[in-house]
């Protein structure tokens, strides 16, 4: 058999290239990635200095700004107040700050936390039931209600937001974590029930039946021998649901505000004195992608069945 | 307690048909339908449904949601006749055709490129394929805030390496009229070229080797295996990825807010910014809800084929 006969089976010159290749696009990649977590810790002059400086004295300014908000005094004022009592104080004093409070980034993480999770449950538990009802019994017009679902998904978030905006008006759900909570509990159930739907396929019938004929009802089958088997899948798709919600802006921008604002809206609005306050930006952001990057790799064996709806499963 | 007696009935009594079982005990398999997808599908009436409707009304209306004390005046067709003779929306639909033609072309070659690399199953593939696959999970609309610190014209990094390599001089990618639309390009390329790579590898991995191996007999070439066996198989999931993408990003609002605003000028005011900027700006509701309404149709129309596309590559 000849060696550069498939692709698949490359001779030791043709893999030694693809994977450098593969390598070199890969760190590329990442680039703007690091560059973002290496700005989190340096000092404001530092972040805009030309040339750019990837060998810093590493501080924690940036996250000392990102979570305090801070007014500018003068020396003779700061003298008065004695000698710093924190690490993040001293840190502030020595640009001549003094620290005012907290800043508004730890609620709007929080509230990320709450939307993210809380959306993310109704949408996998109401999103599990409808799933094995579609994959067990005989729905009417089946294929349609399964494309209903998935088209709320194709909808431009924006064309969506103007009715939902003033209907929220109406119903006091603006601006409330309950009011986006329900929102991407709508958006994310489309997602849920086609991911969730593949999973139950899977499941054999069989398993069931023979529960029903030990005297099992089909609530009591679904509950004690379909439920367990769709761990790994009801796993998955949740965090699925918890990345969307987790990274949503467009409704976040436009139907919250003060109280219920997560922290994509918020953090490009992360600004400090004169201009913004980069390394506190990259602050913000390496706090919020984190999570996402951990989830993703270890997701990453699911990931194809997930952005493409359950339709490709490997 | 009948509960109970038919259940002892069912397990003392074997030959008891399950169908008959099943009927008499618990709920009905047409209650649990019901029960099960009632709840979905209310939240989805409530919350999509409801509010398309109420769009469709508003489109031919005078409606300003900032001033809710107006007399609401229907107009008829009027905003649908104002839109399709503005020129504006035609320079946005423009910016936008630009944009997801672009972001295609570019994702599907480096995409493809990627996936018939790490197809070669060299060391460490997967590895650095989790490493690819981070940018495309990430939060778009913060993926742009940061990237407009990348595209820094005096002190970015972008421009510091292009300058480092080319000899450019400084370059503004954010603040050019010409380099903006491509500023957007590349950022969605890096994100979402992962996108396409990875359905393209499930499409390879699909493909059986005895093909190669009858090409092989038949003394095929590398670039007729490729045209003749490769492409025909890796197509559908490459068509379904740029299906998907491609609406996707008719919609693009976040990341492009955050990282141009649709600036220059409105170079890189793309559809759904200018109707954010129509309907929560200027709040003319009652004309943006029809520049919503044929966006919609569009998108309505691209899913569609997105569906029809998504049955074919799984049968």
């Amino acid at each position: 058999m000849s060696i550069a006969a498939n692709p698949g089976r490359t001779g030791a010159r043709g893999r030694w290239f693809a994977g450098s290749a593969v390598a070199l696009y890969a760190l590329i990649a990442m680039i703007p990635l690091f560059w973002i977590f290496a700005t989190g810790f340096k000092s404001p002059p530092d972040s805009i200095a030309y040339p750019p400086k990837v060998f810093f004295d590493p501080t924690l300014e940036g996250y000392v700004n990102l979570f305090t908000s801070r007014s500018r005094q003068t020396d003779e004022y700061i003298e008065t107040l004695g000698p710093p009592k924190t690490w993040y104080e001293e840190i502030a004093r020595s640009r001549n700050m003094v620290i005012t409070g907290p800043s508004r980034f730890a609620d709007r993480y929080w509230n990320s936390v709450v939307i993210g999770f809380g959306s993310t449950f109704l949408a996998v538990f109401l999103g599990t039931l409808a799933a094995y009802a579609f994959s067990r019994f005989k729905v009417p017009l089946k294929d349609d209600l399964l494309f209903f679902i998935l088209s709320t998904r194709m909808m431009p978030p924006i064309a969506v937001a103007i009715p939902i905006f003033l209907m929220y008006r109406e119903l006091g759900l603006s601006d409330t974590k309950a009011g986006m909570i329900l929102l991407y509990t709508a958006v994310n159930l489309s997602l849920s029930v086609w991911l969730l739907k593949g999973f139950v396929d899977e499941i054999p019938r069989e398993y069931e039946e023979a529960a029903v004929v030990d005297g099992y009802t089909r609530l009591q089958a679904f509950r004690k021998v379909v439920l367990p088997q769709m761990r790994a899948g009801i796993a998955a798709t949740a965090i699925f649901c918890l990345i969307f919600a987790w990274n949503e802006y467009a409704f976040a921008l436009l139907l919250t505000s003060g109280q219920a604002q997560t922290a994509p809206p918020f953090i490009p609005i992360i600004i400090g004195e004169g201009g913004l306050d980069w390394p506190a930006v990259a602050a913000g952001t390496t706090l919020f992608l984190l999570p996402v990057v951990v989830f993703t790799v270890l997701l990453r064996n699911q990931l194809l069945r997930g952005i493409t709806f359950g339709a490709v499963r490997k | 307690m009948t509960d109970q007696t038919i259940q002892r009935i069912a397990s003392d009594t074997p030959d008891v048909a399950p169908r008959f079982v099943r009927r008499v005990r618990g709920l009905s398999d047409r209650a649990i339908t019901w029960l099960f997808i009632g709840p979905t599908l209310a939240i989805l009436l409530a919350i999509n449904i409801f509010p398309l409707i109420w769009t469709v009304y508003l489109s031919f209306t005078n409606y300003r949601a900032n001033q809710p004390g107006r007399e609401v005046k229907w107009v008829g067709t009027r905003n649908y006749e104002r839109l399709l003779g503005s020129e504006d929306i035609w320079g946005y639909l423009q910016a936008t055709a630009h944009f997801v033609v672009w972001t295609m072309v570019l994702q599907v070659l480096v995409g493809f490129g990627l996936a018939l690399l790490i197809n070669r199953n060299f060391r460490g593939a997967s590895f650095w394929t989790t490493l690819i696959l981070i940018p495309m999970m990430l939060s778009p609309a913060v993926v742009g805030t940061f990237w407009t610190y990348i595209y820094q014209p005096q002190t970015g990094i972008f421009s510091y390496i292009i300058d480092f390599f080319a000899g450019t001089g400084a370059i503004d990618m954010i603040g050019s009229v010409t380099l903006a639309p491509w500023a957007i390009i590349i950022v969605d390329t890096w994100m979402w070229a992962p996108y396409i790579m990875l359905l393209c590898l499930a499409g390879l991995r699909s493909i059986p080797d005895y093909l190669y191996e009858a090409a092989e007999i038949d003394r095929a070439n590398a670039l007729q295996k490729f045209w003749y066996i490769t492409l025909p198989r890796v197509l559908p999931f490459l068509m379904l990825a740029v299906l998907f993408r491609g609406i996707e990003n008719f919609k693009m609002f976040d990341m492009v807010v955050e990282l141009t605003s649709g600036g220059p000028g409105s170079t890189t005011e793309l559809a759904s910014i200018n109707l954010k900027r129509e309907a929560f700006e200027k709040w003319r509701t009652g004309f943006s809800s029809a520049f919503a309404i044929i966006l919609f149709v569009t998108v309505f129309g691209l899913g569609n084929i997105y569906v029809k596309a998504l049955n074919k590559v799984k049968s």
